[in-house]
This record gives structure tokens, sequence and C-alpha cells, in this order.
């Protein structure tokens, strides 16, 4: 069986892809029956990536050396483009944590999308996207991988955009369609320039190429595909400067945020990376790039997410904060680290969404967290489900968070980063702080009374619960002290930081402070009066951090003024230059040209004549005299 | 006809064709200009004479002197009706015309006057006739041929032109 | 040299008869006329054959055989010619070419 699943790895895709397919065929008039074959797909890949990754992980040697097995899909001078599947621990991790996660959500979205007149197309669509999300992972060629990467950002748009009556939805949808494009147009410069470098996009020989690459120069040509590569991650992943869209996303039903915004698709970009490293490791500029962006994105996210109100919207940003935890791990060197919070990050978000979806399914789409309040009372198992997210993402041990974000903590340190690392320590107290504040204000508290919550039925909290033993015990593969993750998921040697004691120690230390600060305000205070007095008294500071720094402000007004001036340039060049000097100006000269002569175009035999023996006087005149016999024209005599 | 008679010969004749046919192109009424055409014709074939092609002179009196003018003549006769003093008027581009002809003039003066020609003494032989009839029965026998076919032809076709209105409308 | 007549006179007597014959051909109205002037022109032609025939190659007679030719032509064109007009009359009443603006497109 794991030998089967090894070598039949290409079903972990087909299987959804096929659901997709059938739902759309066949069993899109029988919602139930689409959810149950949406279900089936989805576990069927989980089954067979299960047996798969056991494989790979009890043969050691495919930690060496990856299991690739390809067919040639087009073939032209000069360029070959393979398609097949590339099994290494990476990948292996990376389909076992899709598939696992992907299969709770699809059983979570039975109960949430209940009634919904799009239940079926919504399967299809979530079908779709894991099978993308799937190929995505085990893809053995770039290319092959970007096909997934835009496919994953259509389903992304479709899922988005899914209450299409709702004009914000629409404009959600399109915004993150753009955003996302204009960064996949650096990753395919990227890929383009890969190609004709290297003469190739499979992973294996683009990394051995890559090693023995002599670079002459500093800031060379592997920098500049390196940086253009990293485009496509920062638009997918959600990172400043294009970050704007993953909020927006929240539009889309909240499985779809929990599936694609928080445990999958936006980590395809840190999984991208980590796919390349052997690129982003041959330039050393690269790395620092990527690590600054997770860092600065990271602390960035986590002081938008203190204000914000919507529930949604605070996972939102923090999702953007702990994907930039995950780039400032890859940047540093350590793809352990990132790849390990990408694990566990993947359970306690996804938990937290699913829970978010629980509360505002029981609150009728109310999102606002300031008129929520003692929730847990009446939803107990969405609440302490929640509540053990809200101690894992904190890091709070022995909960999955403490043990990825302390490595990642340890590892920036180790590195020598110390800037980042106070960034990055900063934004693990701020994460908890308010990630706990929207606990307080949802879950506990006095209840308000024009709510009238209840539990949500089993087909969504068993999901919870299993997310919740995940965030729980899912961290305890890759403990300081058995450092199994490390052992298979590493870039070059497995290296393993020593326990930091002092960093677990402050990392303890600040998310408590973080929590007790988040208790003391929203909590204890029955009357969130000093919550208030203090934002009032830096309002300035709180009315920039609750407009987002005005970053979609910016966008805005550099799309109106700069680009609309620009377009109005154009347009004004079009119509006066183009329209007027060019089409218009040469139809008039044309018009003149046949006014004039028209006047010549008399019809009569005369005149005709008149030029026509004109023109003959002209070829006479040419022949006499500048024909070869011009200088004597001689007419010879009979002998 | 030799030595001074002959210069004397050529200056009238030309004289002669030169005036005529000012006066045919000139005219206003087109009979006059037909008879002064008759008048140019006939002083060519005086000019072939002092050019010694006596066969060539009988033939342009009987065909143009005598064929062509009486056939316009006749075709004025079957066109022209109402006042005859003006049937033969110019049309707007005189002056246009006049500069190209000018043009034309200037060209071919230029170009007789500065042409060498290659000369002979030989004396044309006085047998032209026989001469003209060897060369025209032999060598360019097809030539001639072809003449014969084309006369046919222009004598069919002018009568096809030239023919009545059916009394149905139809004017072919 | 006045008094010996050479091949240059005949030639620009040729000449002359041409310009007159190609103006009346440009500038007259009545297409007979027209007609009379192609005339003068085929007449102006057959001058320069006879007279280089004489003074350039007398014994061939090449000249002379072709200016018969060209009598022959000329006879012919005028009968088609005047046919044609004939039959143009017959249509327009009249053979005032200023009328005849067919020449177009």
């Amino acid at each position: 069986m794991v030998e089967f699943a090894m070598y039949h790895a290409w079903l972990v895709p087909l299987l959804p892809a096929l659901a997709f397919l059938a739902i759309v065929f066949l069993t899109r008039p029988w919602p139930m029956l689409s959810a149950l074959v949406a279900v089936a797909g989805i576990v069927g890949a989980f089954v067979v990536s299960a047996f798969a990754a056991y494989g790979v992980f009890t043969n050691p040697e495919f930690t060496e050396k990856p299991l690739v097995y390809a067919v040639r899909w087009f073939s032209m001078p000069g360029m070959q483009i393979d398609v097949g599947v590339q099994l290494d621990p990476v990948s292996a991790m990376m389909i076992f944590m899709v598939s696992m996660v992907a299969s709770l959500i699809f059983i979570y979205a039975i109960g949430y999308m209940k009634g919904d007149p799009g239940f079926s197309v919504f399967f299809s669509y979530v079908s779709l996207f894991a099978a993308s999300m799937l190929l995505l992972a085990i893809s053995s060629n770039l290319l092959e991988m970007f096909v997934a990467w835009e496919l994953v950002g259509l389903c992304s748009y479709l899922l988005i955009g899914f209450y299409s009556h709702k004009i914000s939805a629409r404009e959600a949808a399109k915004k993150a369609f753009i955003t996302c494009r204009i960064a996949d147009f650096g990753l395919l410069l990227g890929l383009l320039s890969l190609q004709i470098i290297f003469g190739t996009l499979n992973l294996v020989e683009l990394s051995e190429k890559i090693a023995h690459f002599e670079q002459y120069t500093t800031f060379g040509v592997l920098t500049l595909i390196a940086v253009l590569v990293f485009i496509g991650p920062i638009g997918k992943s959600g990172q400043f400067p294009l970050h704007v869209w993953l909020p927006d996303a929240m539009e889309g039903p909240t499985p779809v945020s929990a599936l694609i915004h928080a445990a999958t698709m936006v980590v395809a970009g840190v999984y991208l990376v980590a796919r390349t490293m052997f690129l982003f490791h041959e330039v050393p500029g690269a790395m620092e790039l990527v690590a600054i962006t997770g860092g600065f994105t990271a602390l960035f996210a986590a002081t938008i997410a203190v204000t914000q109100r919507e529930i949604k919207r605070i996972l939102a940003y923090s999702t953007v904060s702990q994907i930039g935890y995950m780039m400032l791990a890859l940047g540093v060197g350590s793809m352990t680290a990132s790849l390990f919070h990408m694990w566990t990050h993947a359970f306690f978000k996804a938990l937290m969404f699913l829970g978010a979806g629980s509360v505002l399914h029981a609150l009728h789409h109310k999102a606002d967290v300031w008129e929520m309040g003692g929730l847990i009372k009446k939803m107990p198992i969405t609440g302490w489900t929640f509540v053990i997210g809200g101690l894992a993402i904190a890091g709070i041990p022995p909960f999955a968070g403490f043990w990825s974000k302390d490595e990642i903590l340890a590892v920036t340190l180790d590195s020598g980063h110390y800037v980042l690392f106070v960034m990055a320590a900063f934004t693990a107290f701020l994460t908890a702080f308010y990630m706990w504040r929207l606990i307080f204000l949802t879950f506990f508290g006095e209840e308000n009374p024009e709510n009238h919550p209840h539990e949500s039925p089993p087909v969504m909290t068993l999901p919870l619960i299993g997310l919740a033993i995940l965030s729980a015990v899912g961290g305890l593969v890759g403990t300081p002290w058995a450092p199994l993750w490390s052992e298979w998921i590493f870039y070059g040697h497995p290296h393993h930081a020593e326990p930091n004691y002092w960093v677990m120690i402050g990392s303890i230390v600040l998310a408590a402070a973080g929590i007790y600060l988040a208790y003391q305000l929203y909590c204890a205070d029955k009357t969130k009066a000093r919550a208030k007095a203090l934002a009032e008294r830096y309002n300035h500071i709180y009315t920039i951090l609750y407009n987002k720094y005005y970053i979609d402000e910016i966008y805005l007004w550099f799309n109106h003024t700069i680009i609309d001036g620009a377009a109005r340039l154009f347009y004004l060049f079009d119509i006066y230059v183009v329209d007027g000097i060019i089409v218009n100006g040469l139809g008039a000269l044309t018009c003149l040209f046949g006014e004039g002569l028209r006047v010549s175009n008399t019809g009569r035999l005369q005149n005709y004549a008149l030029v026509f023996f004109l023109g003959v006087l002209a070829v006479v005149v040419l022949l006499a005299f500048t024909g070869p016999s011009s200088a004597s024209l001689t007419v010879g005599g009979v002998k | 006809m030799e030595g001074i008679w002959m210069t004397v010969a050529f200056y009238l004749l030309a004289a002669t064709i030169l005036g005529s046919a000012l006066l045919v192109v000139m005219l206003r009424n087109i009979v006059h200009s037909v008879l002064w055409l008759a008048v140019c014709f006939v002083a060519m074939a005086g000019l072939f004479l002092t050019l010694d092609a006596d066969f060539l002179a009988a033939v342009q009196v009987l065909v143009y002197a005598g064929a062509v003018c009486i056939m316009v003549v006749f075709g004025i006769m079957l066109i022209q009706r109402g006042d005859m003093g003006s049937t033969n008027l110019f049309n707007s581009q005189t002056k246009a015309a006049a500069g190209v002809v000018a043009l034309v003039l200037v060209v071919c003066g230029y170009l007789s006057a500065t042409t060498q020609w290659v000369g002979t003494a030989v004396a044309v032989p006085e047998q032209t006739v026989e001469n003209i009839a060897d060369i025209l029965l032999s060598k360019y026998v097809i030539p001639f041929e072809v003449a014969a076919l084309l006369l046919l032809v222009a004598l069919v076709g002018a009568i096809f032109l030239a023919k009545e209105v059916k009394a149905d409308g139809h004017n072919d | 040299m006045v008094t010996t007549i050479s091949l240059t006179h005949y030639m620009v007597l040729s000449a002359l008869l041409f310009g007159i014959g190609l103006f009346g051909v440009l500038a007259k109205r009545n297409a007979i006329a027209v007609l009379i002037c192609i005339e003068l022109m085929l007449n102006a032609v057959n001058i320069n054959l006879v007279a280089i025939s004489k003074y350039i190659t007398p014994t061939l007679f090449t000249g002379q055989l072709f200016a018969i030719f060209v009598i022959t032509v000329a006879a012919a064109e005028v009968g088609v010619g005047l046919a044609i007009i004939i039959a143009i009359y017959r249509n327009r009443v009249s053979v005032n070419l200023d009328d005849f603006d067919w020449l177009k497109w």
C-alpha cells in the first residue's frame, strides 16, 4: 500500500480534480451528493498522501534524493517541459498537511453552507482548489507549478466572489485577482529567465545547475532572478506591500477563508521559496530581502490587527503577520523553522477561522467583536477550541505555536539578525495581545442581550475538535528535545539549534504579558473604559492603525491620480495625435489629393491626349539625352 | 531636276504644304479645311517627286488627295447641319496645346540639328516600282498580306459601325 | 549652303507639319477636324520615311515601302474613324468633342 501510494502520488491531485468534474457534469442538481463526492475526493487524496508521506519519512534515502517520475509534456527545440511528481519530505509534508486540513474543512463546510443555493457549486470550486493546491505541492517542474499557482489564484477569485450578489464580494474578488496577477508577472519573468539561462525548469536539474553556476559579480543575474521569483510569493502570501487583497478576501464563505486564505493557498508563497531554496541560497542579498520583508510584514500586520473590529479581519491580519514569520525564517536560512511554523499555523489558524465561522453562523453574520461577549456559555465547543487555538498562536507551551515560533526566534537570533529578532519578539507580544483581545471580547465578559447564539451542529464542531487536538499536539514533532522535524525537513544539512532557554522563557513571558494585558483591558474591566481611554489618548496612532496605515487609500490615490492621469494623457494623445493627426490626418490628406486629382479626371479625350504627348515628350527627352548613345546620336548608313 | 531648280521646287512645295496645313487647322469652315487638305496632299505628292519616289507620289494622289478627301467630305455631308461657317472651332485648351506643340518643335528641332547623318552619294535607282514590287512580294510579303487583311477588317468594321439604326430601336 | 537641299531640310519640314497636325489634334473641337489633323501628322511621318530612304538607304526602298504601309493604314483609319464618328453622331447628335466627357472612371 505504501509502495503503491508513493508511485501513484499523482492520484493525490487527480482525485479532487475528478470530484470537481463529477460535480460539475453529473451531481450538481443534488447538493448532498455533490458534498459527498467532494469529501470522498479529498479524503481519498488524504489517504494516498498519508501513505506516501509515511513511505517518504520511513525511507531516509528520499531525504537525500527525491523520488521523481515524470512524463514529457511538450518539447520544442531548446525547451523540454516535463510534467510529473516530485516526492521528498517537503512535498510529502505539504500534501499530507493540505489534504488533512482540507478534509476537515470540507466536512465543516457541509454544515456551514447548508441551505445555500450555490451549495454544489461551492463544493466543485473547493474541489478544484484542493486539486490545484495539491498539484502545486507535488510538482516536479516549475512551469507545472506555475500552472497550479495560477489555478489556485483562479479558485481564490471564484470563491472570494462566491456571494456575487454582494458588491463588496465582487470588488474583493477583483482586488485579489488583480493584486496576485501583478505579483505573478514577476514570478513568470523569473521562471522565463531561469528557462533561458539554465535551459530547464525541472526542480532537480535546476538545483544541480544553479549549484555549479559561476556568478562573477555580487549583484548578478541570479540576484535579479531571485528577486523576480520572490515577487510572486509577495503577492500570493500577502506580504507587504501586496498584502491588501488578503483582508478583503474575507468576503468569501468562512470555510474558504480557513482553507485558502489561512491554511493552504497563502502559504504557497512560502512553499515556493522553500522549493526554490537552491536559488535563494546562492544569493545572500535575496535572502536578506526575504527576511526583511517577512519581519517587517509580521510587525506591520500585527499592529493593524490590534485595532480591527471585525472578527475575520483580525484573523486575516494575523495570517499576514504569521506568514511574515515564515518568510523571516526562510530569509535567515532556516527552512526547517519556516515550514514547521507553516505546519502548526495551518492547524490553529484553520481552527480559529472555522471557530469564527461557527460564531458568525450563530450570530447571523454579525462580525463586530465589540457586539459579542459571553458566547462561551452558549457555544462551549466552539469557545474552548478557539481558546486552544488562541493559546497555540500566542505561543504558550505545550501548544503547537510555541514550538515553531520559538524555533523561528531562536534561528533569527542565531543568524545574528538582532533588529529582526527584536521585531519578531515584539510581534509575538502583539500577537498574544490582539488574539486574546478577540477571545475576551467574543467569548467572555457580559452577554449581549441582542444575541441569541446556539451551538453549531456536530458536522461543524467535530472538525473543530479535530483541529484543536492537532493544534495542541501538532508541535510535538519538533520540540528541541525530540527534533524529529528537523531530521526530515531541511535544506542542505540537517541542523538543529540547541534549546535556547533564554529565548524560550522570553517568548513565554512575552506571550503571557500580552494575554495579561488583554485580560486587564478587555475582561477584568467590565466597562472597557480603560481600553477606550487608551484609544482616545493615542487617537492619532489608533486612527492610523485602524485605517491600516492608509495603504489602500494610497493605492487608490496612486490609481486615481497617477495612473488615471497618465491614462488621460494617453487618451488625449490618442484623440489628438493618433486619431487626429495620424488617422484623420491621413484620411484628410487622401481626400485632399483626391480633390486635386478629381480636376484632372475630366473625361475629355483631348485633355488626355495633351498629357499623353507631354509624357511622350518626356520619354523622348530622357532617351535622347540620358541614353547610352546620347554623346553623339549617329544613324549609320548602309555599306 | 538638279541644282537650283531642285532647291526652288523644295521651297515652293514646302511653303505650299505648310501654308495649306495651317489653313486646314485655322479655318472655321470644315469643308474649306478639307479642300485645303487636298491641296496639301497634292503638294506632298510633288515633294515625293523631289525625293525620287514617283510611285509613292502617284499613290499619294490616288489615295489621299482622291479617296481620303472624298470620304471625309462624304462624312461631313452625313453629319453636319446648320451653319457651316462655324463648324471647325477651337476648344478651350488651345493655349496649352500650343505650348505642347512648341515643346515638341523645340525637341525635334534640337535633335534634327544635332544629329550627324551618315549620308551616301548613291542615287536612287530609276525603276522604283519594280524595286518596291520586288521586296513587297518577297521579303515583306507577310506584312503585305496583313495589310490586306487590315483593309478588309476596316471595310467590314466601317460598314458595321455606320449602319443605319434598325426600326425596332436597337442601334447595335 | 542654301542651294543644296539636305536631309535636315526635310526633317524640319516634317517636324513643322507634325507640329501643325498635333496642334489641330489637341485644339480642334470638331471630331472630323481631329481626324484630318491626324492625316497631316501621318504625312509628316511619310516625309521623314521617304527622305531618309533617299539620303541614307537609296537602294533598299524600305522607307518607301513603309510609307505605302502608312498610307494603307491611314486609309483604313479614316474609314473606321468616320464610321465611329457617324455612330456617335447618331446617338448624341453632335460631333463636338467638348460635349463628350465619357472617359471617366
